[in-house]
Order: C-alpha cells, then structure tokens, then sequence
C-alpha cells in the first residue's frame, strides 16, 4: 500500500510495443534533446537507431518504447515541442509499416558443432561474413522476433557474442513528411 | 568583405533590431567583448545585479509585468549555473526569457577550463531551445531566430551560449527581415486545430446544468485582448469562473462571476464548484496538481473542455473530453461566434440553481479570520495593504510560502498583468528581483514584493541593486520568524515536529534597510499597521516594511495533498458544510 499522500493514480491500461520515427534537423545536441526527454520525463527506450537520412540537413531518430497509449500519447507531443524536431509518426498505428533490425554474431565454433550451427544458419539465412580458423561471424537481418528465435537456437549449440542494432521501421504508405 | 563586425556588436546589433531596451545582467571573463560593446552604445540600458539568480528574475518580472521579452546577460561557468534556478521558473511558467551566456573560447572547450561548464547541456531541460554559436557569421540568425521561439506559441526561456573568441571574431549581421524560419523550428505552426472541437465545446456548454470556467496564465499570456475576450465570453454565458495562482487578474477579482482562485488554498466555493460541476472549460491552465488535488476524485462528474496552446498539456494528469488547441484570443473569438451563430443560452434554470448552490457555499465565508486588538494577522496585513493601494497602479510580487497564499487570497487584482509570482517552481527568492525588473518596466508604478522573512533572505543582495538604480520598490515582509508554510506542514503532517523551520539570528530589518541606504519600517502592532503602510507607500525611497505577525497563523483554507477538492480544511472560525466535509475532517 502506497503510504504517500500523494495518489498514484492506476493504470490499468495496456503496455504495448511502439515504434516511434522522428525526423529531426541534423545539428548538435538534437540526439541528446530527444533522449533527456525521455529520461526526464520517465518514459522508457528500449532501443534507439540514429542516422542521417538521404540529404545531410536531416536525421531520422527511431525509438522503441514500451507504454500505454497515453503515455504515448504523450510522448509524441512533448517529442513535437522540442525545436528542431520535424515530424513523430507512431509507426505502430499505421498498420502497415515493416521493420528490421541487424545482427552480429560471433560463434565459437569446433568441430562437433560446427555443422549443425551452420545448419541453423542456413535455415535463418543468416549470412557468414568472417571465417577464421576458431571462430565465425555471422549477419542476420529481419525482425527483433526473428533474431530472438536465431539466438535462441543458436545458443544452445554454441558460445556467441552478439551486438544488435535495435529495429528500424518503414511505413509501407507513402506519405509526405514535412521535410 | 563588407559590414565586417565584431560578434560582440554583432549581439548588440540584433538586441537593438529585435527591440531590447533593457538587459538584465553581471560581468565577467567570458563576456567582456559584449560589456565592452555595451559600454561604447547609449540605446540598451544594462541593470547590473548583484547575483545572477536576480539577474534571470528580474528579466522575468520585466517580462511578465510589461509583455516584452527579458534579456539577460551573464558570464561562462557560475554565471550560467547561477541562472539555471530562474530558467527552470520561466520554463515552468512559460515566461519569455532570452539569455545570453559566454563561454570560454572554443580552443578551451571540453579541457576543464577555468569558469567552463557544459551550459547547453546543462540548460537543455530548463529551455524551450539552446543554442552554442559557433561562428559569428551566424550569431545574427540564431539571435533573430531565438527570439521568435521564445515568444511564440507557449513562451519560455531561450539561451544563447557564445564562446569568447566567437565574439572577438568579425561576422556579417543580417537583419531580421532577410532570415527566413523554418516553420517546424516554431510553435504555433505545428498547432493542427480542429474546427469541429469549437461547435462541439459551445454545444456542450449550452446543454451544461452546472458549468464552470478554470482560467490559467495562458490567458495573461495570450495577451489582455485575450483576457477581455474571456471575460466577455463568461459574462455572456453568465457562468462562475475561477482563476489559478497564475491567471488571477485575467478575469476582475470584483467580476460578479468570479469564484476567485481555486486549489490547494483555493477558495472554498471554487473548489467545491470545481468537483460538482458538469461541465469544465479550462482556458489556459494545465491541471496542476496544486489545482487538481486526489486525480482519481478531481471533478469526478465533469465534461471537460481543454483550451491550450501545447498540444501536450492535454491528457497529461487529466483526461479530455474536447481539446481544442490554439491561441487563447483566436479560439476565444471562434467560440463566442459559434456562441452567436447557434443562438445558445444555457437554460437559466438549471444556472440559477447551480449559482444558488454556490452561494451557499459563499456563506461559508472561508477567509474569515479573527483579527485581535494587538498581534497582526498576516490576512489582515495583506488586506490593508490592498485596502491602502488599490487606488493606485500597483504591481504586486511575492516569494513563496504562506504569505504568497495570503496575498493570493486577499490581494484583488483587477488586471492582468499586476501579479507575478514563481507559480510552477515555486522559487523563494524570486520575488524581489522580480520587483525589480517590474519597477523597470513601470518606472511610475507602485510596486511592492510582498515577502516572508525566510524568502526575502535568498536574494536580499539586490537591495543594494534597488538602490544604484533608485528604484523605489516596496518590500512588505510578513515577519513571522518561521519558514511559515514549512511550519504549518509540520504542524499538519508531521506531529508539530518543526524541523529546521524556525529562523534564528534574523537580521534587524531596519538596520538592514538602513545599511543599504534605503528606508526601513516596523509595525509590530495593530495600530503601528496603517501608518507603517502609508508611509511605505508615500515614500520614493527602496523600503523594507518589516510587518511583526501572528507566528502560529496557518493559511486555510487548505487542499491537504492527497485529497480531493470537496475535502477542505477550513480555520477554526468558519462553519464547515457537513455533508460534504466529513471526509475532509477525518484528514485533518
């Protein structure tokens, strides 16, 4: 029981998975405006993905986060207060929008278990692109639940080491972002 | 290369095109080449400080008691943390601030300089935007640009941080007309309305059976058409209104529908208005927890119409029925047409019932209290002083704490634009400078900052800032020894335990007064009230009134936190309405 005078107001509404796009001018400090935003105000960042988009006067920052629509709510407009931001689009309410995210991996591989490991990569296609005597490196591409699988399966043949980017995400409609 | 400048003039030379006539600001390393610009131009009036926290307040109160813009004006390092504390008030407040603060050359940058510190990292929070100028080519544009985003839409500071070898170096300037500002970079082009909301707030305030309007500082904000457009709007509906710390003044406090403030130490009508009514149209307020008390019991009843220029001020703490964001006089003048348009009237039944049920709760009478012969109430000091000035063109400040309340409570304000206090943040300290910057702004104006004895210590150096520049600035300290509201929170909430609230070796406050060379008053009884007053006021000197209080008197009535509206405690003096008080006993 909170013992504090002050509520704590329920929430029993759902915590779901959104993909957030924002589109920002490429300039100094515009990176750690949107993330102090974030820790400021209490919202979560399960990944985050920043890179300039086709002219370099633009970046594009994808966010992943996990909250109720409200707070999402939220966040889209405390994100369109800060100046040098363009657009926010909640990718998750489009429908239609496809993502993916890349994945390295490093495997330590022998002669016991090299041949079913690479039968699993096989059947993920994932792609091999180092190959030294101890060790392999693989590349995986596709959506966070995919990759999730691969590791999973994965590990239970072998060591790795893993470095994933966190997800970028695509509207399939085309639309006209304020550019 | 033509019309080379240095940075330095080239930040004067914007100051001027953008109207500045007043900086607020102190000296040191990382901005000599601007003092030394400031030094060789008659236009820009600078009003040297004696910290730079008064520095941030003043610009603030310039700001909020006149519309400009305030400027500020400060060195690297401390100079700019010094700042942070008045950023975050104006942020909260949504005051419109520009401050400029140097930086040590850029070669120094990132090596731990002396007076370094990482300003726009650390004012990235307590801005609307930041910038660090780079290149003096650029500093006209980002000056032209800056002052757009802090003014426009929602106001709030905005900080320019320029290194020193930046404002040596020359630059071309560019004037205001040939910069063109990405519309994103701004407010109110973001602003999506929504045409459809305003038929659909004016239908649902028609068909209200108990409606009440919840009006905040975005009106003042807006502007004093868009408090006159509020006022007319409410006059014809003819329904009560209410006004948060921040937008006291927007409607009279002698309007025949106004409730008063509402909140914590709201008034027991508004408060009780606010929890039974049907339909809520807040006009410029955000739903602060010092207004909205228990969440899960604020207005259980209620519709709510949200009228707001942020678009995240709606559905933040309290959820919305109809949002309609914009600027307060232009959806203001689109509700009163749809008003007109639809011929709405709310049925004058159901709005004299509703007006009859707030009478009752008027009888209440909740700022009663108990004026003895000798030992001065606080109320009562706060109420002579609006009884002896009202007459006059009086700008009133406060700090903050019980006597903010106090003069929240029986200071009627008549006007917008005549009350600044530190509402969001709640700064004490903030009152004084604040004072001074509107005394600037107003220089024929009476303006007092009425203080406590605690607050007025936190920024008490600018005495000697009030008196260089022969500001006559009334300080009304209500002089109970105790941080009062700490005070009065330990005694609530905390068993009487009154940790660290008292103040021991007080400053004799006329000897203080006199140190600096302004006047100092007393009045340590009824009798000596008046006269000390009168003389405070006829006065063209600095005065400290040091009014001697009641040291045990609490600011009632009270929203203890954690509750809801309908649960006020109210003083020993008035009688409590039963049914709807129970709960509130049992919190007390």
């Amino acid at each position: 029981m909170n013992k504090s005078v002050y509520s704590s107001p329920k929430n029993n509404d759902d915590i779901n998975r959104h993909i957030l796009t924002v589109l920002v001018d490429n300039e100094p400090g515009v990176l750690a405006r949107v993330v102090g935003m974030f820790s400021g105000r209490g919202y979560n960042i399960d990944s985050l993905n920043v890179a300039e988009v086709n002219n370099n006067l633009l970046s594009r920052i994808t966010i992943v986060t996990h909250s109720t629509n409200e707070v999402v709510n939220q966040i889209q407009s405390q994100l369109m207060r800060i100046v040098p931001v363009h657009s926010v689009t909640n990718l998750d309410k489009e429908n239609s929008a496809v993502e993916a995210e890349v994945a390295l991996i490093h495997m330590f591989l022998n002669d016991m278990n090299k041949k079913q490991a690479f039968q699993i990569c096989d059947l993920y296609r994932a792609r091999k692109i180092e190959n030294e005597n101890s060790y392999v490196i693989f590349e995986i591409a596709g959506t966070s639940e995919r990759i999730n699988k691969f590791i999973k399966d994965i590990s239970n043949i072998t060591n790795i080491e893993i470095v994933r980017s966190g997800p970028v995400a695509i509207s399939t409609a085309k639309k006209n972002e304020e550019a | 290369m033509f019309n080379q400048i240095t940075g330095a003039e080239i930040v004067l030379k914007s100051l001027l095109e953008q109207g500045v006539e007043v900086v607020f600001g102190y000296p040191g390393g990382a901005v000599l080449p601007i003092y030394d610009s400031l030094f060789k131009q008659n236009s820009i009036r600078h009003i040297l400080v004696r910290q730079e926290g008064g520095a941030i307040h003043a610009a603030e109160g310039y700001a909020r008691s006149s519309g400009k813009i305030g400027v500020v004006l400060v060195t690297s390092g401390p100079g700019a943390t010094n700042v942070v504390t008045g950023l975050t008030d104006a942020m909260m407040d949504s005051v419109p601030i520009i401050c400029i603060t140097g930086q040590v050359p850029q070669h120094l940058i990132g090596s731990d300089a002396f007076q370094e510190c990482d300003t726009t990292g650390i004012t990235r929070p307590c801005t609307k935007h930041n910038y660090l100028v780079k290149d003096a080519n650029k500093l006209s544009s980002v000056f032209h640009e800056a002052f757009e985003i802090c003014s426009n839409g929602r106001p709030g500071p905005v900080l320019i941080d320029i290194p020193k070898d930046v404002q040596f170096a020359k630059g071309k300037y560019i004037s205001k007309k040939e910069i063109k500002i990405p519309p994103h970079r701004l407010f109110e082009p973001k602003i999506k309305t929504n045409e459809t909301n305003i038929d659909e707030a004016t239908k649902l305030l028609a068909n209200a059976k108990k409606p009440i309007f919840y009006v905040g500082g975005g009106c003042i904000n807006s502007g004093p058409k868009a408090c006159e457009l509020v006022t007319k709007f409410i006059e014809e509906t003819k329904t009560p209104a209410t006004m948060t710390l921040m937008g006291l003044g927007v409607l009279a406090a002698s309007n025949k529908f106004s409730l008063g403030m509402l909140g914590m130490h709201g008034m027991y009508e508004a408060n009780m208005a606010m929890h039974d009514c049907d339909v809520m149209i807040n006009i410029g307020a955000r739903f602060d927890d010092r207004v909205t008390g228990r969440l899960d019991a604020f207005s259980p009843n209620s519709k709510k119409i949200h009228i707001d220029i942020d678009a995240s001020n709606i559905n933040k703490t309290i959820k919305i029925d109809i949002p309609i964001i914009g600027d307060i006089e232009t959806v203001m003048k689109q509700l009163s047409n749809s008003w007109e348009k639809n011929n709405y009237n709310i049925d004058e039944k159901n709005l004299n019932e509703w007006w009859k049920k707030i009478e009752h709760w008027k009888k209440v009478d909740c700022l009663n209290y108990q004026q003895g012969k000798d030992i001065i109430k606080p109320q009562h000091a706060v109420k002579r002083l609006y009884e002896l000035t009202k007459n006059k063109k009086t700008f009133i400040t406060t700090e903050v704490g019980q006597h903010q309340m106090w003069a929240a409570q029986y200071y009627k304000f008549e006007e917008p634009n005549r009350w600044l206090t530190s509402g969001g943040l709640g700064t004490m300290g903030y009152g004084f400078p604040a004072a001074i910057g509107a005394q600037i702004a107003n220089p024929d104006a009476l303006v007092i900052d009425v203080a406590g004895d605690a607050s007025i210590l936190m920024n008490i150096q600018e005495m000697s800032t009030a008196v260089q520049h022969r500001l006559p600035v009334k300080i009304f300290i209500l002089n109970n020894e105790y941080m009062g509201m700490v005070r009065q929170w330990q005694e609530l909430l905390h068993g009487g335990r009154y940790s660290e609230s008292y103040t021991e070796s007080l400053p004799d406050f006329l000897k203080l007064a006199e140190s600096f060379n302004a006047k100092g008053l007393r009045a340590k009884n009824l009798t000596e009230l008046d006269p000390v007053i009168e003389e405070m006021i006829a006065s063209d000197k600095t005065v400290i009134a040091d009014i001697w209080v009641d040291k045990q008197e609490n600011c009632f009535p009270m929203i203890q936190s954690g509750s809801a509206h309908n649960e006020m405690v109210l003083n020993k003096y008035q009688k409590q309405d039963q049914v709807s008080l129970e709960k509130g006993k049992t919190l007390v």
